[in-house]
């Protein structure tokens, strides 16, 4: 995490980016530590792209300040900053080789030839791409494309690298597969990794920080585990993970107070009607609505007093009837109380 | 089964019987499908275009003018014996060359404009720029542009307004390209020339531009590029394939065109134009048919070099 001495990678002050009457980006402050692993999460539309193209110097911000390393990058044209992207659609010269694609920052910096084949033929390799210099990008797979642009990026030796849904167009396996050697080259080239995405599981497993954004602003910025179990917000609890919101009678009842809570469906047990319910424990009884096999885990409807509520069980046992319950079986159920999360409500 | 087949209506119409029929036999549309054009193309096209052809191998009598239709290789020999065919060739291709270069020039900017910049409303309004001109007489506009160079012209009338005439004239009075006035040199036929052929070669430009994704134009910039390295390693050489495309038509159409040389320039016989006259008035067909095989010869030429520049990949 940033210290306080030292200077943050991205440095985002008071920044508004409109198109019109549209705010993509809407008054955003916020800092990137150096060497970090910070997603930007949230629907498409949120801002986060936006966010992404002002680093890049595609945008320029209509207000506010943005700092590159301490400097500030306004009126910076792309082509003189320090950070390089991997585009969604990968943007790869139809009309180059791989290996030509990979060198092209480096040629345009007129580096010698040989020095070139050299770095080109090691950015290959860290992506496991070696061999492929002559090919020509519309003979990869999408997976491969993807590499080869992260190798064109990462040539450069950029302080600072952008990724906009890298893994956006790849199969779940292959996105699986990427998510851990995208984060192994970051470990490995000990750069600042700029990722944006709206795929919450992907920001969760990758990120040291995530931010996460809706209608411009930012809702939240935080290690994946504070968001995950502190959402700050009604849209947060929603957007990462999946969350039971109660409020009214039900979120007196389990929170204490009125007001608006989020409850993790995982973090919900279930016990048989008469189950001894341990010291500070929110508890609630209900009737089982229905019960969805999904393989390692069983999601189950709960009715309960003016509402219902979604568990999440793990299938230790085996089979669909999670520990002998069945539909319309009566039930209790139990929640620690730091697991009942106050949020706020969000437009 | 029974019941499934029970269910579909067995009284189908004729025309649903036919649809089937052709539905569960795509070959069979296939060939339907493509025979007439086929034979459009097959026969009536390229048929006469051979039967065109074979005549060069024919000769005139000559005594009675009349062809004889015999195997003979003296058109061909009088063909290349006579500088003056040669004359025609160079002139006529230089002519293209030059009509080409410069309606790639001038095309460029517009269709990088229409694709880069230009917004929804902005695009049909030079869409329609470019094409509206082809709405109207081909003539019409090559008279149209008789007036405009002629000597008492709007051009020459706005050169003196502006107190210019003194360059039209150091223009006019270079040797080979000026003349008296621009309607009779051959800088008027190239200007005509390049006026009219000139949306053949926008469209084809703007429909490769159009291919260039937006990010790879931004790829370029983030690595470092300034834009004019962008342009010169990124735009132009995903762009060429549709300047050649667009090279072909201008190229090819004033090679063979005969009316723009006999109204603007020199009165000058270019290649169309002789085939013209020799077809027509002098009623030497075999020859005809030999200068016909010209611009073939030289299209294929200019085709097989573009093929190898990679024109056709974007096709």
């Amino acid at each position: 995490m940033a210290g306080a001495e030292a200077t943050p990678a991205v440095s985002f002050i008071e920044v508004s980016r409109r198109f019109g009457d549209v705010r993509a980006v809407d008054n955003v402050s916020f800092d990137i530590a150096d060497g970090e692993f910070f997603s930007m999460l949230g629907p498409s539309g949120s801002g986060k792209t936006t966010c992404l193209r002002l680093i890049a110097g595609f945008e320029q911000p209509s207000s506010g300040h943005i700092k590159v390393h301490g400097v500030n990058v306004e009126g910076v044209p792309p082509y003189e900053r320090d950070v390089n992207t991997v585009f969604q659609d990968y943007a790869l010269f139809p009309h180059m080789s791989v290996g030509e694609n990979v060198e092209y920052g480096l040629m345009i910096r007129k580096v010698p030839k040989a020095e070139r084949r050299s770095r080109a033929a090691d950015m290959l390799k860290l992506v496991k791409l070696d061999g492929m210099y002559a090919r020509k990008p519309s003979q990869l797979s999408g997976g491969q494309r993807q590499r080869v642009a992260l190798a064109r990026a990462l040539i450069n030796r950029p302080r600072v690298l952008l990724l906009d849904e890298p893994l956006g167009a790849l199969d779940l396996k292959l996105r699986e597969s990427m998510q851990n050697e995208l984060k192994a080259i970051q470990r490995q080239v000990g750069i600042t990794f700029i990722y944006v995405t709206h795929d919450q599981g992907e920001a969760l497993s990758m990120s040291d920080r995530l931010a996460v954004f809706n209608h411009g602003r930012i809702e939240q910025i935080g290690t994946p585990s504070e968001v995950y179990d502190h959402p700050a917000s009604q849209f947060v609890a929603g957007f990462v993970g999946q969350t039971n919101l109660v409020d009214g009678y039900l979120g007196q009842r389990l929170g204490g107070f009125p007001g608006l809570y989020a409850i993790r469906p995982e973090r919900i047990r279930i016990l048989p009607p008469d189950g001894e319910v341990p010291m500070g424990m929110a508890t609630i009884d209900g009737r089982v609505d229905s019960i969805t096999y999904l393989g390692a885990t069983s999601r189950v409807e709960v009715e309960v007093e003016e509402g219902r509520l979604t568990v999440i069980e793990q299938n230790l046992e085996g089979g669909t009837a999670a520990a002998g319950r069945d539909t319309g079986a009566n039930v209790r159920l139990i929640i620690e109380r730091r697991h009942i999360q106050p949020v706020t409500e969000s437009q | 089964m029974t019941s499934a087949a029970a269910a579909l209506p067995l009284d189908r119409s004729p025309l649903q019987r036919l649809s089937s029929a052709l539905y569960l036999r795509p070959a069979l549309l296939t060939f339907l499908l493509l025979t007439p054009p086929l034979l459009w193309l097959g026969v009536i096209y390229l048929g006469s275009l051979f039967t065109l052809l074979a005549h060069s191998f024919f000769a005139l009598d000559e005594f009675s003018g009349v062809m004889v239709r015999e195997f003979s290789l003296a058109t061909w020999k009088e063909f290349f014996g006579n500088p003056a065919n040669w004359d025609v060739v160079i002139r006529s291709a230089l002519m293209a060359i030059a009509v080409t270069l410069a309606a790639a020039l001038i095309a460029f900017p517009i269709a990088y404009y229409m694709v880069r910049y230009a917004g929804l409303r902005m695009k049909a309004v030079l869409y329609l720029g470019v094409m509206l001109p082809l709405w109207s007489s081909y003539l019409v506009r090559v008279y149209a542009w008789k007036l405009i160079l002629a000597k008492e012209g709007i051009v020459s009338w706005f050169a003196n307004t502006l107190h210019l005439g003194w360059l039209l004239d150091l223009v006019l009075d270079i040797p080979e390209i000026g003349g008296p006035s621009l309607s009779t040199s051959y800088l008027g036929t190239f200007i005509v020339f390049t006026y009219i052929w000139l949306p053949f070669m926008i469209l084809p430009v703007v429909a490769a531009l159009e291919r260039v994704p937006g990010s790879v134009i931004e790829a370029s910039g983030d690595l470092g590029a300034k834009p004019g390295q962008t342009f010169r390693k990124v735009i132009l050489p995903l762009a060429f394939p549709g300047v050649v495309a667009g090279s072909i038509f201008t190229f090819s159409l004033t090679l063979g065109d005969y009316i723009i040389p006999s109204i603007i320039g020199k009165s000058v016989p270019f290649l169309g134009e002789t085939v013209y006259r020799l077809q027509g008035t002098a009623g030497n067909v075999p020859m005809a048919a030999a200068f016909t095989v010209v611009p073939i010869v030289i299209m294929g030429i200019y085709l097989t070099l573009a093929k190898r520049l990679g024109a056709f990949d974007a096709l």
